[in-house]
């Protein structure tokens, strides 16, 4: 024990040593209880993604819902998959992902100009569930034997119970717009400037021809 | 004198509103037919309340507007309701909506009014429930509910009516001040009671108009109120937008987001207020407005009385419309007013004026150059917004910048497409980008909603497949505990003779015989393959028989009986084959081989010992099973049966010694079907 008291008195780098030793168990201790006490919940990336996904629920992407296929895209699949969303949403997910905007694959479908909503022909409806069943929003209402008919609001038109109907009463209706959602249009742009700085190069040369 | 404010920006266009105020104002005729939509104002549609041949009388309510932002609709004339459906709407999108349309029968009959001579006997509420009842809309342009707008339960300290007209070309207002003054004041005094007697009143109407101030001010000096005042504004476009017309006047500004009810004050048109006034006072609900009628396309210009529903081509018509001499026709004024896209559709409560311009008075819009980065749009913005910076995100479509450089502050008055030397149509690239906006909008909370429903789905479910996975052991336990108190009876009270070693050993046999059941399927499968091979070969001796005439043929077919010979030899080694491979192992066999030696003996009788042996043990285990269990009494009760048949046929056959011991077996196989079905309930057995 003296002659480790000794040792450290004696040695000046051993004193430094161990003072910054010592502050940097301090320091630690200091940023390893602020890191937890002041955590700040950072929004994970599944979560971004998962906002920017349309939520048809539809799995044209190959997944079974658009969560799942957030976490696929967050573990490094391609961002290209999603028809319902369109290149809207490729481009939106492009940019929070920092990443080239592709275009759509069509090998999972094309995408559609206006969202569809499903539609049963209730005449011809046998109340055999399937569609229920089928629908990933329960937008669907109806019992056993009973006629069915969906929830326009919560339709996400995502296809899935057309196919398990027995008798093909379900038709995707695409959603009409009315004067309440109808939007001014764009006015056309580019092109017009183009033409018209064109037109005008063209009569300044027909102008010193003359 | 009072002080007044200026606003930032704004422009001075070319006035034409002496076109309009030249001749006087007049009735329009009743036209032959009155479209009356059903929305006419902003919030939910009203919902028709009459049918299809109905009579209706002036005045008559025809759709209630139920919800909270909504306005009722009345019949503008008497006569029948010819149809309600959907016609084209006096609306940008030139889209159709559900119209009333009515057939005047030309006697222009009221219906009953419920008048009022001193509204002071009322309540504000009361007072509000007349006003909603006449369906009156902010007659200014937006048709908002006027009765919503006087209903905030804020204090209102300040009353702004509104008479600045301030676009070129409209002098609706004007010639209402000018004729109906009193009435407006009138007006004014009710709104004041029905705010509780704000602090101010400002009457602000633009220098432009000084017969209206003149008529406004002397009947203001008649009824002798103090409070109210009435203010002449220096011409400016747009000091009438609600907004910049509360800064002129009090000089606040509101703020983004937020409305003049929560700085005190509340702006209402003249128009509107007037239409309150006799809906209080007289009960009249509001069906006619007055309209300009301008623009050098018109042989006479001029204001006139209208009434709600009237198509706008029968004012054209009244007014000598020239559509060769109009580069366009547009519903309001030049600078916020659209284009009409279908002339038949009708006057509305917020048809303020019928534009037709010539081509000399509005020429068509120069094609859009370049953005020069001038900066006269920045200049004209009468709500400091950044034009030039507002278009270029628009265009690249970037809703968050747009958002952040408060694009919905603004009121798209177009003074800055006005000033634009480039021409760029800035006005019509906030609109569009607005609405994307909204849109995208909507589409989130669409999208928030579906994914929550998507995941209470998915709970659903889970919850659905854990609350099976409940029953169906609970169930197991149960019909363990069933078994377990059935054993311990039987075992004490009695001990038939083969009970003893008992249930477990009958178990054993019946499930050594169910397994018995794929052997019996490949034979039975075999045995029909055999009979469909020999069943070919002979139509196909027979086919060879018909066409001995024709070689080729007959060579086909004689191939082909060589094939179905073939198939028929194999089929039947394989039949051959399959009782000796079984043979020594399968417990059929061996079933076989016991009852061999006994039929031996005596053929019949200990088969049909067995067999009611079998009969006794079935009835009692259906007397013992659970009477819940109707899947099992039914296997049950077949099984019996089944059993009761085989005895008749061993009855029948023992006797006269037929029963062969292949006979016995497939017997035995029958059996095992009938205690394979019993099997499913003596599951339990075998487990224990």
């Amino acid at each position: 024990m003296q002659l480790l008291t000794d040792f450290i008195l004696q040695r000046s780098v051993a004193e430094a040593v161990m003072a910054l030793v010592g502050l940097a168990v301090l320091f630690g201790a200091i940023l390893g209880y602020a890191s937890v006490r002041f955590k700040v919940e950072a929004d994970p990336i599944v979560d971004q993604i998962d906002a920017i996904l349309p939520q048809t629920q539809c799995g044209q992407c190959g997944h079974p819902g658009c969560r799942p296929y957030a976490q696929a895209i967050s573990n490094g699949e391609a961002i290209n998959r999603c028809p319902p969303g369109g290149q809207a949403t490729i481009n939106e997910l492009a940019k929070l992902l920092d990443m080239e905007a592709p275009s759509l694959d069509e090998e999972h479908g094309e995408e559609s100009e206006r969202p569809n909503v499903a539609y049963i022909r209730e005449d011809e409806c046998i109340g055999c569930t399937k569609c229920i069943q089928a629908c990933p929003v329960d937008a669907i209402l109806g019992a056993a034997q009973q006629m069915h008919t969906v929830i326009a609001e919560e339709c996400t038109g995502c296809d899935l119970c057309v196919e398990p109907c027995p008798v093909d009463c379900i038709d995707m209706i695409p959603v009409e717009i009315t004067v309440t959602d109808w939007t001014w249009k764009r006015p056309a742009d580019d092109t017009e400037i183009a033409q018209l700085i064109a037109t005008d190069s063209g009569e300044r040369r027909a102008g010193a021809a003359s | 004198m009072r002080k007044l404010w200026d606003i930032p920006g704004g422009i001075h266009p070319p006035e034409h509103k002496e076109q309009s105020l030249g001749r006087s104002l007049i009735d329009l005729p009743l036209p032959p037919i009155i479209v009356l939509p059903v929305s006419q104002h902003l919030g939910a549609p009203a919902e028709p309340i009459v049918a299809v041949g109905d009579k209706v009388l002036k005045g008559q309510l025809i759709a209630s507007g139920n919800e909270t932002i909504s306005a009722n609709v009345h019949a503008s004339t008497s006569g029948i309701v010819i149809a309600i459906e959907e016609r084209p709407l006096p609306h940008p999108s030139g889209m159709n909506g559900l119209c009333i349309v009515i057939e005047p029968d030309g006697a222009d009959q009221w219906t009953e009014l419920p008048s009022c001579n001193d509204y002071r006997q009322l309540e504000p509420p009361a007072l509000l429930e007349r006003i909603q009842a006449a369906g009156i809309a902010g007659m200014g342009g937006a048709g908002f509910p006027t009765a919503v707008k006087l209903g905030s339960p804020l204090k209102i300290e300040t009353l702004i009516v509104n008479g600045t007209e301030c676009e070129p070309y409209i002098t609706a207002d004007d010639m209402l001040m000018q004729t109906q003054a009193t009435d407006i004041v009138r007006g004014i005094e009710l709104l004041s009671f029905l705010l509780k007697e704000p602090r101010e009143i400002l009457i602000g109407i633009e220098d432009n108009k000084p017969r209206a101030i003149a008529a406004m001010e002397s009947a203001v000096k008649e009824a002798g109120n103090e409070g109210m005042e009435v203010i002449a504004l220096p011409t400016k476009y747009p000091s009438g937008g609600e907004k910049q017309l509360v800064q002129m006047l009090t000089g606040r500004e509101i703020p983004s987001g937020k409305l003049p009810a929560q700085l005190g004050i509340v702006c209402q048109n003249v128009a509107t207020v007037l239409a309150a006034y006799r809906a209080v006072r007289f009960g009249e609900p509001l069906f006619e407005r007055i309209t300009t009628v301008t623009g050098e396309a018109f042989t006479e210009q001029r204001n006139v009385k209208v009434r709600v529903g009237t198509p706008i081509s029968f004012v054209l018509r009244a007014h000598g419309y020239d559509p060769k001499h109009a580069s366009r026709l547009v519903m309001g004024g030049p600078m916020m007013g659209f284009s009409i896209i279908n002339p038949e559709a009708p006057v509305i409560k917020t048809t303020n004026c019928l534009l037709a311009p010539s081509l000399q008075e509005s020429p068509p819009p120069q094609p859009p150059q370049a953005c020069i980065r001038c900066g006269l749009c920045a200049e004209a913005c009468p709500a400091s917004l950044l034009p030039q910076q507002l278009y270029w995100y628009a265009r690249a479509e970037d809703q968050e910048k747009l958002k952040a450089h408060n694009l919905f502050d603004c009121i798209e008055c177009g003074a800055c497409s006005y000033v634009c030397p480039s021409h760029i149509p800035l006005v019509q690239f906030y609109r569009a980008a607005k609405g994307d906006i909204r849109r995208h909008d909507i589409d989130k909370k669409h999208s928030d909603r579906a994914r929550k429903r998507f995941e209470l789905h998915k709970e659903r479910i889970e919850a659905e497949k854990a609350a099976r996975a409940k029953a169906r052991e609970e169930a197991q336990a149960k019909a363990k505990q069933r078994n377990r108190e059935k054993a311990a009876p039987t075992a004490g009270k009695k001990a038939p003779p083969n009970d003893a070693n008992d249930k477990a050993s009958l178990v054993a046999d019946a499930v050594a015989k169910a397994k018995q059941a794929p052997v019996t399927d490949q034979k039975a499968k075999l045995e029909r393959k055999l009979l469909s091979a020999n069943d070919r070969l002979s139509k196909l001796k027979q086919k060879l028989l018909e066409t001995e005439h024709s070689p080729d043929q007959a060579d086909a077919i004689r191939a082909r009986i060589k094939e179905a010979e073939l198939v028929s030899e194999a089929v039947r080694n394989q039949l051959a084959e399959l009782p000796k491979d079984k043979a020594p192992v399968t417990p059929k066999a061996l079933a076989v081989d016991a009852v061999k030696p006994e039929q031996a003996a005596e053929p019949s009788d200990a088969l049909q010992n067995e067999l009611q042996q079998q009969l006794v043990l079935t009835r009692k285990k259906l007397a013992d099973i659970d009477p819940a269990d109707h899947d099992g009494a039914a296997a049950l009760q077949l099984a019996i049966n089944v059993i009761v048949q085989k005895l008749e046929n061993a009855k029948t056959q023992g006797p006269a010694g037929t029963s062969t011991a292949t006979e016995r077996a497939s017997n035995i196989e029958s059996d095992a079907i009938t205690a394979a079905m019993a099997r499913t309930l003596d599951k339990d057995k075998v487990q224990d």
